[in-house]
């Protein structure tokens, strides 16, 4: 066997927090890679796994510090190296691809000078060779106008292009170790296909070693060789592909992977009724947009003619990528956005567009959960008082009924008591989500519009709240109007599913039949896109490409 | 194409809002200083005088017409370089502003091309080495500077300088200004004093600024790609850090028009700030407006530069 | 990622008590140190003199430091240190009000521009931002010259002086909680503008906006002593630190004490303020600069 390119031991590193207190973030971790071997860390936030990516470049974020341990990447050790050692390294032996290439580019220099930056500053080549270098290396991640792509500025290309720009950066020193950081959560899924690919084949080709960061194992799954799982700053389970995706020893990684599995929803038996209910929400050609209002119209119509309805006790999801109005939907409805024109009627009762026209009783019945849970909470107020509010507000409540109840709202979804002096700050991600979902259900409403409320959460973390929100349904008899961008989500919660794109829906269909069923070509290329837990899966993908150009927003 | 157009579009529009602040700021000069109490004619006349001369003086002034006429016939005449006549000693407001105007310039312009550069080095330098000696230095003393009465600074030049050294004249306008020398040494003291104020602002925002941009995650990438510091911050960091800086340093030098009047007073220096206060005490409306106006104009034009900066040197607008 | 091991920690360790993270260094607390004590001479400088203040009490002036005149006399042989004591009232006192004043109003005036939007905000805005562009002691000069010089027309003028950027500080900060989600949430539960101001948005900028009054406080000490400087502040007999170091400047080429410690009685309360602002626990300033 050859001698491995990266030999990592017993490194740990450690963070001081802001109250000056020292922890410990990674606790012992070893792990070697081999010449031209794509290894993928994976783990959920908090896991260490970025933190570990950043060491192999003897980088670590301001507050934390390099503890212990040895770092050896070919011939030098980095761990040994002063910062002019280890800035020598960076972008000849290791480089690095970022999590957000919108974000790591420069706004205000051309897309080529940042790209050729590594040959400037180590010397490694002249200007026109380096460019030359670059136009390759354009055309190797099938970049369009591979030419010309460099004289743009970095917001003038798509999100897409300027993560395999971003790649090109990476690579134009020769490194022999790529770190990626995540490289393709940002995208949407028919646009990380494309990124994936592109990355594949240029490693491949160079035989160049990779660390690939991830908390996505469909997504490690198409490009690694070999899998080290984390948690806590220590290392679960070390495998082949294969082996950690089909025969998981450690406990987590079966967690992990069996909040992969898809449960298939059970719909809600019908309640019945003698009287043929009305549906809890009805919606019919909403418009809505954003913009100066001219004529009655707002100048960016983002909305068009958006119909559909919700039966009592079942699920509604709304599918879509990034920019499908999906989000704007859950807002016109909820009133956030008055639509301009259309209407939303909520058991059988028509709404007025805007919330402020809209009674106590009737803004009751329709609540709303959001993504993000930290900023949807109050960092001043105490949970008892975020929970009591909606009580006090809607119903009067006070004193010991308010406090009974706040203590019910908690158990429901599965929280300590003791919780309800602590502020949203101290708490996790999962446990934030909880009480967001919580205080809606404090209001007591028939319908809950749920925005991607589980698209920044961990995976398993994730699939615990859609457990909950299953639970809470058959309890209280609920509806959900479940917005998400992860097709997985949706057919495990949702009985309906609406495609959207581009402010319009493009089909709507049953969930359970939605990967075998769809015919619009949108949601077939969307479908189609969604990553399996497969390693054989992107090699064996076909995509009508002009499907692809003519939807996918790479 | 339509879309290298949008800058222009930006540059119009800040241009037109500009404007449409000057003709509030007109607006609420010409109307604060109708509210000042006294009535102008009596001042003039002196207590002595007879109701009928009063009467006779304020119809000859036109102060019998109503106030809004009077108001948009100052504004056609300032646009048209009329500024009126002095109510005190009957000579156009343009001869007595040139060459206090002239003067105030002259002062703020050497001042600017003495502190922008170190202010700006300064401010760079001490975000590149953020938290060494060099840094805590500088913010130590930009703090002690802003923290201390201007007239302090003033006297403490003068104290060191003037008295203890005997290197320059305390007073610096009158004295014989023929040679370069002579001239360097009138204007220094209140040039040093005035740099000194106006450097510890500028030097403060454009640490702040440079240091922002040093935080994102583009710079970091810099150093990901084996950067040093020195590139990271000069090539990275200023070029999106020139919006923000380019206001600090507008701020500080519109103060330079205007906010002088301290060190106008202890140096003897005859600016415009000295003249505008000499005559609130004589109830000159006309010369206390046009100088108002000459405040407010030398802002707008000094913010609104340093925003058309910003807006030129952002790739995001030249779409 | 900083997120990353912040969640680290709070999945490993205890969570945090609500007093960790606020304790601040000793160059703050010397800081805070140094305002109480002006605070508390402001408070109990009459009591505290020595000699009386407005009486002459040394037949010498510039008198130097000395056993009976602890700063020395001034140009009519009054006694320095208490007039400092009893120009702490005025300094700190008028200096206080200014600021109380023009930050309650700045800020309810931006929480509301930024809650409401639309008309209000803009004209409001547009019209503060003008104000900006007059120079603040010129300003001052111009009403005290008019008007006259007492100590209400002072606080009023330093008030009018220094709303607009208070005003545009909260202002900012208001606008960007507005747009959080859990202001979405309230405003979509129902709630009146006054709800969302009070208790959504204002717990959420007070930090910041307490360290925006201090600097404030800092320039409103500046001008405050400016004007009396040029003898349109605080009128004699009574005097603040601005007025004594215009009153003893003669003995500045004597190198008098009368001159030099008003002087460091200004530079301490206004550097001390700036101390303690500067080294702020995180908590408070993340947002303020």
């Amino acid at each position: 066997m050859t001698d491995p390119l990266v030999t990592v031991e017993k490194l740990r590193i450690g963070a001081t927090t802001d109250s000056g207190r020292k922890v410990e973030i990674i606790k012992g971790v070893d792990f070697e890679i081999a010449p031209g071997e794509i290894v993928s860390l994976i783990g959920e936030s908090g896991s260490g796994k970025t933190t570990i990516a950043l060491s192999l470049m003897g980088h670590t974020r301001p507050g934390c510090e390099i503890e212990g341990g040895t770092i050896r990447i070919g011939a030098s050790e980095m761990t040994a190296l002063s910062n002019r050692g280890r800035a020598a390294l960076r972008g000849t032996e290791v480089s690095y691809v970022p999590q957000s290439a919108a974000a790591a580019f420069n706004p205000s220099k051309r897309i080529m000078d940042q790209v050729i930056e590594i040959a400037a500053i180590h010397d490694l080549m002249p200007r026109a060779e380096a460019e030359k270098k670059a136009v390759e290396l354009f055309r190797a991640l099938a970049l369009p106008e591979a030419d010309s792509i460099g004289q743009r500025y970095p917001h003038q290309v798509s999100g897409g292009q300027l993560q395999r720009l971003s790649a090109a950066m990476a690579l134009i020193g020769d490194p022999k170790l790529v770190i990626f950081d995540e490289p393709t959560t940002a995208l949407d899924v028919t646009t990380q296909i494309e990124v994936l690919r592109a990355f594949k084949s240029v490693m491949r080709a160079g035989g160049i070693s990779g660390v690939y960061v991830s908390h996505d194992l469909a997504v490690v799954a198409q490009i690694a060789d070999r899998i080290i799982v984390l948690k806590g700053g220590e290392i679960q389970e070390v495998g082949g592909a294969e082996q950690i995706l089909h025969a998981p020893r450690n406990a987590y990684t079966k967690q992990l992977l069996a909040a992969f599995e898809p449960v298939p929803h059970q719909p809600q038996a019908q309640p019945a009724q003698s009287a043929k209910p009305k549906p809890v929400l009805e919606v019919f050609d909403l418009c809505a947009g954003y913009g100066t209002i001219r004529n009655g119209e707002p100048t960016a119509k983002i909305l068009k003619d958006v119909s559909f309805k919700i039966e009592r006790g079942r699920n509604l999801g709304v599918i879509g990528e990034s920019g499908s109005g999906k989000s704007t939907l859950a807002r016109a409805v909820a009133g956030i956005l008055p639509a301009y024109r259309g209407g939303v009627m909520v058991d059988g009762m028509e709404m007025k567009p805007d919330l402020k026209d809209r009674s106590k009783a009737e803004l009751r019945r329709m609540q709303m959960v959001f993504q993000l849970a930290d900023t949807a909470l109050n960092p001043a107020h105490s949970i008892g008082a975020i929970l009591a509010r909606p009580l006090t507000f809607y119903e009067g409540l006070r004193g010991k009924a308010r406090e009974a109840r706040v203590t019910e709202l908690l158990d429901m979804v599965h929280l300590p008591t003791s919780l309800r002096h602590r502020l949203p700050g101290e708490l996790s991600g999962g446990q934030k989500q909880r009480v967001n979902l919580a205080r809606a259900l404090a209001a007591s409403p028939e319908l809950i519009l749920c925005d991607e409320i589980t698209s920044a959460l961990d995976t398993v973390v994730a699939a615990a709240i859609l457990e909950l929100l299953k639970e809470l349904q058959s309890e209280l008899g609920l509806s959900y109007m479940f917005i998400s961008h992860d097709l997985s989500t949706v057919e495990a919660i949702c009985d309906d599913v609406l495609v959207m794109y581009k402010g319009e829906v493009v089909e709507a269909l049953p969930a359970a039949t939605m990967s075998s069923k769809a015919t619009h070509p949108y949601s077939r290329l969307l479908i189609s896109s969604v990553p399996q837990l497969d390693t054989g899966w992107l090699a064996g993908l076909e995509q009508d490409p002009e499907l692809v150009a003519q939807f996918a927003n790479r | 194409m339509p879309q290298s157009l949008l800058p222009w579009f930006l540059v119009i529009q800040r241009l037109g809002i500009a404007l449409l602040t000057l003709i509030i700021v007109s607006f609420a000069v010409f109307f604060a200083t109708e509210l000042l109490p006294g009535d102008v004619a009596e001042i003039l006349l002196g207590q002595a005088a007879t109701p009928e001369a009063v009467a006779g003086l304020r119809s000859a002034m036109g102060l019998d017409e109503p106030a809004f006429s009077r108001f948009i016939g100052w504004l056609v005449g300032l646009a048209g370089g009329d500024l009126g006549t002095s109510y005190v000693n009957n000579t156009e407001v343009v001869d007595l502003l040139s060459g206090r105007l002239s003067n105030s310039l002259r002062l703020a312009g050497v001042t600017t091309l003495v502190s922008v550069p170190v202010a700006l080095s300064l401010g760079i330098g001490a975000a590149m080495w953020r938290g060494s000696l060099f840094d805590r230095v500088v913010t130590v003393l930009t703090i002690s500077v802003i923290s201390v009465p201007e007239f302090m600074v003033a006297t403490l030049a003068v104290l060191i300088f003037a008295v203890w050294l005997d290197w320059l004249p305390a007073l610096s306008y009158g004295v014989d200004t023929s040679s370069l020398g002579a001239m360097l040494k009138a204007y220094a003291m209140p040039v040093i004093t005035l740099s000194f104020v106006i450097s510890a602002q500028m030097i403060r925002m454009t640490r702040a600024a440079v240091i922002e941009t040093i935080n994102t995650p583009y710079v970091e990438m810099a150093l990901l790609k084996g950067a040093s510091r020195k590139r990271m911050v000069l090539v990275h960091a200023l070029p999106n850090a020139l919006g923000p800086i380019a206001n600090a340093v507008a701020l500080s030098l519109s103060y330079l028009v205007g906010g002088v009047i301290i060190v106008e007073t202890i140096f003897n220096y005859p600016g415009v700030a000295k003249l505008m206060v000499d005559a609130v005490s004589t109830r000159d409306l006309p010369l206390i407006q046009s100088c108002a106006m000459i405040f407010c104009v030398s802002y707008l034009l000094l913010i609104t530069l340093a925003d058309l900066i910003a807006i030129l040197s952002n790739p995001r607008l030249r779409r | 990622m900083m997120a990353e091991y912040q969640t680290t920690t709070t999945a490993t360790d205890p969570p945090k008590k609500k007093g960790s993270g606020w304790s601040f260094n000793w160059v703050g607390r010397i800081g805070l140190a140094i305002m109480l004590f002006w605070g508390l001479v402001a408070l109990a400088g009459p009591w505290l003199a020595p000699h009386p203040p407005g009486e002459i009490v040394d037949w010498d002036y510039f008198s130097p430091v000395s056993g009976e005149f602890w700063l020395g006399t001034d140009y009519l042989g009054r006694d320095i240190f208490s007039r400092i004591l009893m120009g702490a009232r005025y300094t700190v006192g008028i200096a206080l009000a200014a600021v109380t004043l023009a930050c309650t109003l700045g800020v309810i005036l931006g929480m509301i521009a930024a809650v409401a939007g639309g008309w209000f905000d803009m004209i409001l805005s547009r019209l503060l931002d003008a104000f900006n562009g007059i120079p603040s002691l010129l300003f001052g000069l111009v009403v005290v010259a008019a008007v006259g010089s007492s100590i209400p027309v002072l606080i009023l003028t330093l008030t009018a002086i220094y709303m607009p950027g208070s005003y545009r500080f909260a202002r900012a900060l208001a606008v960007n909680v507005n747009t959080m989600d859990f202001v979405t949430v309230a405003r979509a539960r129902g709630e009146s503008t006054r709800y969302l101001i009070l208790q959504e948005i204002f717990p959420n900028i007070l930090g910041p906006v307490l360290a925006d009054l201090g600097l404030r406080f800092v320039f409103i000490v500046l001008v405050l002593s400016g004007l009396s400087f040029l003898g349109l502040g605080v009128q004699p007999p009574n005097a603040d630190w601005g007025a004594l170091v215009r009153e003893n400047i003669e003995g500045l080429s004597l190198g008098a004490p009368a001159v030099i410690f008003p002087s460091i009685a200004i530079a301490s309360l206004t550097i001390s303020v700036n101390m303690f602002i500067d080294n702020l626990p995180t908590k408070i300033r993340d947002r303020s600069e």
